[in-house]
């Protein structure tokens, strides 16, 4: 009896739409958000998470909609990120069905927002979204705008100030590893988790199912969130997980 | 007869998917039931049956049934005078407690007497707040439990929080969990049942919990 290592297949959408697809199974719609999500509801994912990449604020209403339609129809935990900025917009997706909601850029240009979010809201529904990049040997900072923004701030000391003002999860993402199918920064990874008394959710670069296992056993991962290669067929949860399992993680089989 | 099933809002987070998720066992189990999302004391009072949410600090869910006029009132007569068939999940179970000791002490209802404290887990390396799927370990048979599968080998059950109800009385323990000791994952006594985990987001374990709840006869 003992918590079980989460796997969280992400998926970006954009307009209402999954960007470039979910093409693991016949779905009717393969750019469908909820269809995606119900596949991965009954593959058995432990978690889904929605990153909005929406451009325009304005169409909000289209994400909220496509939140309200996946909770309606897959009894499972929801985190959604993109875009958030102020109070309203968690407290509209949560009315909306999603359990947690990922902060991002809004975290690191107003801690308080933060602290704000988690006293309002519960700690336990407050993710803060890291994205960071190695600047020198054992020290990351923290980048904003996918990767382009530079910021100065040192990441592990960003994980554990946003802690202390609240967040319940962190979501650390390398903007070095994101894409590149080489596995996570297990460093990176690591040194946030040891850091900080939340679990963190290693995310970027996943390119087998040893990376997986690696963002546990070697990052110290409480989660591994995935796209790609669940998307792409490359790997199903179900193979994901027996994988893990065999590979003496812990994992949530039924 | 459709039977009703009243889920109480009171201002704490989204109840759409919890009213979804028991619509959906209402159907599989073929238990017809209106499910009424509702801060009206009037449809308590006529219900069924009665779902108490809650997701967030303990302080503010209290404030947020204090600020429902009558509700309190309304649940001590219907559930405890009555023996309506009741269901806590997470801080709605929590709020059973006598206190509850997050930032500040606040009374709960005190149905299932006993403290909410924050969860101490002996191994250090263990996270707070107890955040995915765990298993049940239960402690009593009880009709709610009925064809879900526990121990280590068991189903799971999503849970997220970083405070757990201890109660007093051990026989109020229908089922506990393990972070780095006993955690309380169901208290059942009488009429009054409660989840620390979410059965609205538990999959299979948590339908069937639901299905089981609508057919309840305590």
């Amino acid at each position: 009896m003992t918590l079980k290592t989460r796997i969280i297949p992400c998926l970006d959408v954009k307009d209402g739409r999954v960007v470039k697809g979910v093409k693991f199974l016949d779905l009717v719609d393969a750019g469908d958000p909820v269809e995606a999500a119900k596949a991965y509801d009954a593959a058995g994912a432990d978690e889904l998470c929605f990153l909005d990449i929406t451009a325009s604020h304005e169409d909000r209403g289209i994400l909220l909609d496509v939140v309200t339609r996946t909770a309606e129809a897959c009894f499972m935990p929801l985190t959604v990120g993109g875009g958030v900025r102020k109070v309203e917009d968690i407290r509209a997706l949560l009315l909306a069905g999603a359990d947690k909601v990922s902060i991002n850029t809004a975290a690191v240009t107003n801690r308080q927002f933060v602290k704000e979010a988690a006293e309002k809201f519960g700690d336990q529904c407050i993710v803060v979204a890291i994205d960071a990049k190695q600047v020198s040997p054992g020290r990351w900072e923290i980048f904003t705008h996918g990767g382009r923004n530079a910021t100065g701030i040192e990441a592990v000391a960003f994980a554990r100030e946003v802690v202390s003002l609240g967040a319940g999860e962190l979501l650390v993402t390398s903007m070095d590893k994101d894409g590149t199918k080489s596995g996570y920064d297990l460093g990176l990874t690591c040194t946030i988790a040891d850091a900080v008394s939340v679990p963190v959710i290693a995310s970027g670069g996943v390119g087998t199912l040893d990376d997986l296992v690696a963002g546990v056993s070697e990052g110290h991962a409480s989660a591994v969130l995935a796209a790609s290669i669940f998307h792409f067929g490359t790997y199903s949860i179900g193979e994901a997980k027996a994988y893990m399992a065999e590979a003496g993680l812990r994992m949530r089989l039924d | 007869m459709s039977q009703s099933v009243a889920i109480i809002d009171y201002g704490s987070g989204n109840l759409h998917s919890a009213a979804k998720a028991f619509e959906r066992a209402a159907l599989e189990s073929g238990i017809a039931s209106t499910i009424h999302v509702t801060s009206d004391t009037d449809v308590v009072r006529a219900a069924d049956r009665i779902v108490l949410p809650g997701v967030g600090a303990f302080a503010d869910c209290r404030r947020g049934l204090d600020a429902v006029p009558g509700m309190v009132q309304t649940l001590e007569e219907v559930v405890r005078g009555q023996g309506r068939p009741f269901l806590g999940i997470c801080v709605g179970m929590q709020l059973l407690a006598s206190r509850g000791l997050e930032y500040t002490i606040t009374e709960g209802l005190g149905w299932i007497p006993g403290d909410v404290a924050l969860i101490e887990p002996d191994d250090k390396s263990l996270k707070i707040p107890h955040m995915g799927w765990n298993t049940l370990h239960r402690q009593d048979d009880h009709p709610l439990l009925e064809g879900i599968e526990t121990g280590p080998q068991g189903l799971h059950a999503y849970f997220v929080h970083s405070y757990a109800l201890t109660p007093q009385r051990p026989q109020d323990v229908l089922a506990l969990t393990h972070h780095g000791g006993p955690v309380t994952a169901m208290v059942a006594r009488g009429n009054i049942a409660g989840t620390q985990f979410h059965p609205e987001k538990s999959q299979k374990l948590g339908l069937k919990l639901i299905a089981n709840f609508l057919g309840w006869k305590p």
